[in-house]
Formats: C-alpha cells, structure tokens, sequence
C-alpha cells in the first residue's frame, strides 16, 4: 500500500473517534434546556464525521487512484527511493533543534536561546565560519527582541532566568 | 463609489499606509525571489507584525503587498535562473529564461515588469467595479445562502487543488473542518474534543497552523533536497529598454490577460497559477503560426502572458475575500484569518461598516503597483544580487521566524510544541501529495460555516431551509457537481484508457 493510503488509513481512525465523540459521549452533557434547540453543539461535528469517514474510506480504497503501471507495490517503492534521495538527516536534526527551543526559551531566556538556536542551525546545515555566525546572530537575536519588547509591546525575557527579570 | 474612493485615498495615502505598501512590496520581491519560498509562507510569516499593527486597514495593505510583491519577486527569479520561486511564475520561465539565455534579460526583466504591472493596476480597477457590486447582491443573502455559498467555496477549492485526485482534497478539506470544530463553540459554552487539554480550549491558533503548513514545510523541503535552492549565476542584466515594436506586441496581450486573468482569479479555487498557465496557452493558440513556433524560445507574448494574468490574478482574489468573506485561495484565507484576529469580519457588511478598509486595500493596489514598477525597473540588477544569500543562513533563520509567530501569538511555548508536531504532519501530508490549503481554507471557513449553519437551523427549525430556499438548494448542488464530475470524468477517462491498454 502507497504512503498516501496508509495517510487516509490513519485520516479515518481519527474521523473514527472524533465520530464517536460525537455521536455518543458529547450529548450527554447537554443541559435539558439546550435539547429542545434544533441544533446543538455535537450537529455539525457528526455531519463532519460521516462525511469525513466516506471520504477516507474512497481514498483508503482507491477507487479513485489512476493505476500505477505495474501495481501500488512500484509507487510506494518509488515514494521511498525519492525519500532515500533526501538530506533526512539535518531535517530532523533542525526538527529536534526547535524542540530544545521550545523547551530552552523561557528558562534560558530569549537572546541565549536564539543565539544558540540560529549558530546550531546554521551548523547543521555544513556552516563553519563561527565568528560571522556569531555575529550574525546576535545582531539577529538583538534586534528581534527590540521589535517586539519594544514595538509590540510583547515580554520576552532576555537573560537566563537565575538573573533576575 | 467617488465617496468610498476618497475614503480610500484619504486611508492609503497616511504615511503609515503608504510605508507598509512599500515595506511589504520590498519584503514580498526578496523573499519572493528566493527559490522554494511562496508567497503563502512570506504571508504567514508577516501576520503577527500585521496582526500587532492594530489597524486591520495597514495590515490588509501589509499584506496585500507582500503578496503581489512575491508574485512579481517570483518571476524574476523564473526569468534570471528558471528557478521559479512561486508556482504562480511557473509559466514566466517558459519565454523569461530563454530571452535570459539570449543575453535579453534586461529586456525580459522591463516586459515582465510592466506586464505585471498592467495586469495589477487593471485588475484594481476591475475590482473596484465589480466588488462593491457583487457586495450589495451578497447583501441579501442569508445564513443559509452564506452556508451554502461556503460549501461552494470548499468544494471548488478541493476540485481545482485536488487535480485528478479530489478525494484526496476534499479529505483534507474535512480534517480542516474537524481542527475548526476544537475548542468552545458559540452555541455552549462547553469545549468540544479537547480531550481533557487547557491549552486547546481556545481551539488551534490559526497563525501557528498556517506556519506549519506552509512556511515549515517549504523550508524543510529546502533542506531535504539542496538542489531546489541551488542558485545560479544571475549574469549580467543590462539595456531595459523595450522597442516600439515589442510594445505594440505586448499590448493587445496584456488587455486580454488582465481581464481573463481577473475573471479566473475571481472563481474560487483557481487562483494566479491556474490563470498564468491558461494565460499562457490561450496566447499562444490564438497567435499566428510563425508567432507560434517563437513560443518558448523567448516569444514577448508569451512572457507577457503569464506576467499579466498572474497578477491580474491576484488583485481578481480579492474579490470573494472583501465581498463575500469567502476565500478562494490559500493566500487569501490567510489574509482572511488575519482580518478576524483584527476584529474585522470581511463579506458585504464590510463596505457599510468599515469602508475605509475596503477602499484603502484597493486604493493601495494602485500605489502597490506604482512601487513596484518604480522600485523595481532601476533596482533589479542590484535587488537580483539577493538570490546569492546562503541558504545555510536562510533556513534557520526561516524556522526561527515560524517560532517566533506562533510564539507571540500565544505567548506560550506550548504553541511551539504543537508547530513542530503540526509541522511534521504536514511535511508528511505533501510527501504524499496531499493538498495542504484546502487544509487551512477549511480550518479557517468551518467556525463561520458553522454558525450559519447552526443560524439557519435556529431559524427553520430543522434542515427544511436546503429545500425551502431555491437559492440555497441550488448552491448546495453545484457543490455536489463541483466535486463529483471531476472524479467522475478521471474514472471514466481511466476506463477508457484501460480499455485501449487492454487491446495492446
């Protein structure tokens, strides 16, 4: 099965479950007064929910699909030797890079992590000239915290946490 | 429509408004220039900065030009280096690269540039008959009409994108449906399918979703493959001038493409890359045969072409947008999700109510146009020096910005969590040829189809208002069409391929 069918297979587990909240835990909860409306708040998710579990069924099926010349089995393998083609590997690297980020930004405040984000960045992807990264980025980091602490009016913690602010 | 225009006037012309055209068109040239980059992740990048402007006029003017400024950044990379960055120029690299090859680039640059420009400035004038006409018609309609006027909107999106394979789109289209419906409703005030999580009480942020469908994709597909942002050496771009001669070919060219390219921008779903391509193909069909065989080998006509409709295109989308608060494309519906984080809902009450939004963004098109043509014809050579940035720079800094929005959208690291998360599905999702705008069309129309639905269903006491109104019965089955004859026709088209295949 090519990629895009075991895609719509896991499309419709979730149109799958979000259906069955609809259709069998959300009323529950209604108010009694809320009954008598035409509509209520599980009416249009439930709609969505068939609807969406046809539509996945199609796709997973692939009724519509044009053929492949010799079979599903040659356009899955195809799909995989373009994947074996791509640099996976910095992708995930600058992936896993956004989640220490995430996680980096506000313990480490703003200009550390920044820094240290774009320099690690910039590395991954095969640069070697340390000094301009630096440079570059702090004067990138710097001047993105000025806009928006001081045109947005947004707080962003600068420094590390242990110093204050 | 005087009064509405100095209204606009009077809006466009603040020096505030006049700086975002011009700051939005220059972002929107570099970064459109850039290969691999559209103008849909430029977009979603610049919305916090709109969105923290305050003033929903500037930021729709930010925006706008952003976006037509890619479109015009993009044909100059297809021209200089046949590396389109936007797909809208796809067809400009047909005709632009072979006249660059002929050492005409200059010359290329000049036609493509006033091309552009005829088309926006026509498309401007277009807009401002025929929006304010189609607003006081969508003025009488309906939630249901509304509804159904949506459902329309969708399928056409999920037909045009899908491309021979709509169940894939109209899949998506769905799972957009079902993102829109997390969170608190209008109706309860109960939060639905949020599985117990504080931080999706508020539904998914519409600037984080549009960040991880477009500007993170696009900038891991840069680093996934390096060719695709391998740039070239521009060469040297000299004589701008055009002769008498190619003016007289360019102007019949471009009348046609500004008003071809308006109408197609105009329909939902088939927006500035649908138009340049049939921009394309229709010049060349109707030009005489020794002009034909010129076609692709550096014609002018045929880089006019796509220049024109591309752009009158893009101001031709603006259309359902201002008018209807229908988006028909993925550009727009991020301009429209902008809009409503602005407190301004667009559709025909935004004439009466906010006028000076809806004349500022057409009076700015003019100036926008104006800008570019006058920034642009002196600068290129130099504004071409741009493509040599390195991308080892360019993508961290891309996926710093993608923080940075979401970031200060919610002010919560969280939202950064669920980027990076949305972010790999996404890359995922196109691996597989997925289309991701129906995605965030439907994500971004499913709260408002929702209301008129739940609207009308207050009001007829039951689903009796899909009959009872002709109008929106009629609607709603156009959209079935809109859907099925497509799918339909690629089967019978299979079928009858099969059949010679079989006889082989």
């Amino acid at each position: 099965m090519a990629l895009d069918r075991w895609i719509a297979l896991v499309i419709l587990l979730i149109f799958a479950a979000y259906g069955y909240g609809a259709w069998f835990t959300m009323d529950g909860s209604l108010p009694p007064f809320m009954r008598r409306n035409p509509i209520w708040p599980s009416t249009f998710p439930k709609v969505i929910s068939i609807l969406g579990i046809l539509t996945a069924l199609i796709v997973v099926s692939g009724i519509e699909q044009k053929r492949p010349k010799s079979g599903a089995q040659a356009a899955s393998a195809s799909v995989y030797r373009t994947i074996a083609g791509y640099h996976l590997a910095p992708a995930i690297a600058l992936l896993a890079l956004m989640v220490v980020y995430a996680f980096a930004l506000r313990p480490a405040g703003f200009l550390l992590s920044t820094v240290g984000f774009l320099m690690a960045g910039a590395a991954i992807l095969g640069e070697r000239r340390w000094i301009t990264m630096f440079v570059v980025s702090a004067i990138a980091a710097g001047t993105v915290w000025y806009l928006i602490q001081q045109v947005l009016g947004i707080f962003l913690r600068p420094l590390p946490a242990f110093m204050g602010v | 429509m005087l009064e509405g225009v100095l209204i606009g006037l009077q809006t466009a012309l603040s020096l505030q408004n006049i700086a975002m055209v011009i700051g939005g068109c220059l972002i929107g040239t570099f970064i459109g220039m850039l290969p691999g980059l559209g103008p849909m992740s430029i977009i979603a990048i610049m919305i916090p900065v709109a969105i923290s402007l305050g003033d929903p006029a500037a930021a729709l003017i930010l925006l706008a030009g952003v976006y037509y400024g890619a479109i015009f950044g993009g044909s100059t990379s297809s021209i200089l280096l046949n590396a389109p960055g936007v797909a809208g120029t796809v067809a400009t690299s047909f005709d632009g690269y072979p006249m660059a090859r002929q050492g005409k680039a200059g010359k290329a640059l000049t036609i493509a540039a006033i091309a552009s420009f005829a088309g926006g400035t026509i498309g401007a004038v277009l807009l401002m008959i025929f929006a304010p006409a189609l607003s006081s018609v969508a003025l009488l309609f309906h939630s249901a009409e509304y509804f159904a006027l949506m459902v329309v909107g969708l399928s056409a999106i999920a037909a045009f994108a899908g491309a021979g394979n709509v169940g894939k789109a109209v899949l998506m289209t769905l799972l957009g449906l079902l993102m829109a419906t997390v969170g608190e409703t209008t109706m309860a005030p109960m939060p639905r399918f949020t599985m117990g999580m504080m931080d999706l009480q508020s539904g998914f942020a519409f600037i984080t979703l549009a960040m991880a469908i477009f500007a993170l994709p696009e900038a891991l597909y840069l680093v996934f493959d390096p060719a695709r942002s391998k740039t070239g050496e521009a060469g040297d771009i000299k004589d701008l001038r055009i002769t008498r001669e190619e003016a007289k070919q360019m102007a019949p060219v471009v009348g046609r493409q500004s008003l071809q390219g308006f109408f197609i921008g105009v329909l939902p779903g088939a927006g500035a890359t649908i138009a340049s391509f049939l921009g394309y193909a229709v010049e060349r069909n109707i030009a005489s045969k020794e002009e034909q065989d010129k076609f692709g080998k550096g014609s002018v006509k045929g880089l006019a072409a796509p220049e024109t409709a591309n752009n009158a295109a893009c101001t031709g989308s603006f259309v359902p947008l201002l008018t209807l608060g229908i988006p028909g494309s993925g550009t727009t519906a991020i301009l429209l999700g902008a809009l409503i984080a602005l407190n301004v809902t667009p559709g025909p009450r935004l004439m009466v109510d906010e006028p000076q939004v809806f004349w500022a963004v057409i009076i700015s098109m003019y100036i926008g146009n104006l800008v570019l043509l006058i920034l642009n014809l002196p600068l290129i050579p130099y504004i071409a020096k741009i493509l040599a940035v390195p991308r080892n720079y360019l993508i961290p800094f891309i996926l710093f910005f993608t923080l940075m929005g979401s970031y200060i959208g919610q002010n919560n690291s969280t939202e950064l969590l669920i980027l990076v998360g949305m972010g790999i599905c996404a890359t995922i999702l196109r691996f597989a040829d997925y289309p991701l705008a129906p995605l965030l069309i439907g994500f971004i129309l499913g709260s408002m189809l929702e209301d008129n639905f739940a609207r009308s269903m207050q009001l007829y006491e039951g689903v009796a208002f899909i009959w009872e109104r002709p109008m929106t019965l009629a609607l709603l089955v156009i959209a079935a069409l809109l859907v099925l004859v497509p799918s339909y026709r690629a089967r019978r088209a299979q079928a009858r391929a099969d059949g010679v295949a079989d006889g082989d």
